[in-house]
């Protein structure tokens, strides 16, 4: 597990090269997104397909609170929709998001997971079974449980998975849950996991 | 790697056994949703295997039916999207009430929350008597479950919240009575319901409709039994009728879509083109 990026440059040979990052994230997320998503510039090219936990009664904000401070598309993901490069995709409210294993995206109203629909588990688990080996998972700040076990998946499929240092994290639950689990490729604080970003993208495309 | 192979080939074969032993569809449902549901039911049915699974339906009817409960999404509230009823109550009963008599298509009912809420608001709006609702889905047991209309209080509380903000007329509980933690709705709302078994996979057109609304369901499909339902949809409604779709149901990609407009697009309303 590394603790920092870049770090040396021995760790940029190692990076691999995805076609998708899924992030997960709950309590105090909208300012670590905001952290990690601020380095992404024009023409980033990888899809990002995101997770916050967030009340279902309301529409949510989210896609347009993002899109007015980044410079890529953004929108929420509808049913169906084929996952389109270097765009931010959010989940809705009330609603699991999953990634079929044709590349679209796909919503369902199974039970909540760890009371959260969306749920972080559902959308990495059908990630990894959808991309495999090319895919990169970042599970973030959050008061709960969900997302370990799907991250885990991810490791499982020979895909990278990131974890936000649960000590800089506004939540620490999450990240620990899933350090409890089994052992992420990276332990990063906010700051290195936008870097990496940027560096993910740089390789893959 | 293998091993996920190996899971993919047997849930294949289950939903094919499935589709040739009982004539359930699931062929073209969404994927992921389909896998997470059958794991879920391994567990409960303690097989280690999907395969092991599979021989248990195929030579038992009575665990196809259990399995058929994991398979389907009882997942559905009254007044679900209260401002989508609202708009309902605004934009198209005035249209509605031009007919001398409506026919109703709620397709894909589950448990009957959607029915008792539509025969709620067509009686607080004086069309129930002069409408037919027909209410399908393909699980007997949430049709049996609909049919009786008892929920749980703890669930109708919420319920109540929804009626208000959809419109409502009256006070809630005057629809329904309390008997320890569950609400027994007015038997009445569904004396011109007729709650019958149809598949949006295999069985075809069977009325002529004014509206039809269908919630939530099309989210399980893939986009070609998307096609097919909107189809069917197409083909029951009359010149002009409505469709209603769930809140993140859309027309955009269907090959139907040039067949309906929005008339009111946030909320999912749509009419016959």
């Amino acid at each position: 597990m590394k603790k920092i990026f870049p770090g040396d440059d021995s760790n940029k040979q190692v990076l691999p090269v995805v076609d998708a990052i899924v992030v997960g994230a709950s309590a105090g997320g909208v300012e670590a997104l905001l952290k990690i998503f601020a380095g992404l510039r024009v023409g980033y090219r990888l899809p990002i397909i995101t997770v916050l936990h967030v009340p279902e009664e309301r529409r949510s904000q989210l896609a347009q609170v993002f899109q007015a401070r980044l410079p890529i598309p953004v929108k929420e993901a509808d049913d169906k929709e084929d996952v389109a490069p270097g765009t931010l995709y959010f989940a809705a409210p009330g609603y699991h998001l999953s990634v079929e294993t044709d590349f679209s995206l796909s919503l369902s109203q199974e039970d909540r997971v760890f009371h959260s629909r969306p749920s972080i588990d559902i959308l990495f688990q059908s990630a990894a079974d959808a991309y495999g080996p090319r895919l990169a998972g970042f599970l973030l700040t959050g008061a709960n449980n969900d997302g370990a076990f799907g991250l885990s998946c991810i490791k499982l499929s020979g895909g990278m998975t990131v974890v936000q240092d649960p000590d800089q994290a506004q939540a620490r639950t999450m990240p620990e849950a899933a350090l409890a689990l089994f052992e992420p490729d990276y332990l990063l604080p906010l700051n290195d996991i936008g870097h990496l970003l940027v560096e993910l993208e740089r390789i893959a495309c | 790697m293998s091993q996920d192979r190996n899971t993919d080939i047997e849930l294949r074969l289950l939903i094919e056994a499935i589709y040739l032993k009982y004539s359930y569809d699931f062929r073209d449902y969404s994927g992921a949703s389909v896998k997470r549901r059958v794991n879920h039911a391994l567990r409960q049915f303690e097989c280690a295997t999907i395969s092991a699974l599979q021989e248990r339906v195929l030579h038992d009817p009575s665990a196809f039916m259990q399995l058929l409960q994991f398979l389907t999404i009882p997942v559905s509230e009254m007044f679900r999207d209260p401002s989508h009823f609202l708009a309902i109550r605004q934009e198209v009963v005035p249209l509605l009430r031009t007919y001398p008599s409506i026919k109703i298509w709620i397709a894909g009912c589950s448990t009957g929350e959607e029915v008792y809420s539509m025969a709620i608001l067509l009686r607080e709006e004086g069309l129930l008597e002069r409408t037919i609702i027909y209410a399908t889905d393909i699980n007997p047991s949430s049709l049996e479950k609909a049919k009786q209309g008892i929920f749980s209080m703890e669930n109708v509380r919420a319920y109540t919240e929804n009626y208000q903000k959809a419109g409502g007329q009256r006070a809630f509980s005057d629809y329904y009575t309390s008997a320890y933690d569950y609400a027994i709705f007015d038997k009445t709302l569904r004396e011109n319901v007729t709650f019958a078994d149809h598949s949006l996979a295999t069985d075809s057109v069977f009325s002529e409709t004014q509206l039809i609304s269908c919630r939530n369901v099309l989210i399980y499909f893939n986009k070609k039994l998307q096609d097919r339902a909107f189809g069917l949809f197409h083909d029951s409604l009359c010149h002009r009728g409505f469709l209603v779709l769930g809140s993140k149901e859309t027309l955009d990609f269907s090959a139907y879509s040039s067949h309906f407009e929005p008339l009111v697009k946030p909320e999912r309303i749509y009419r016959k083109s």
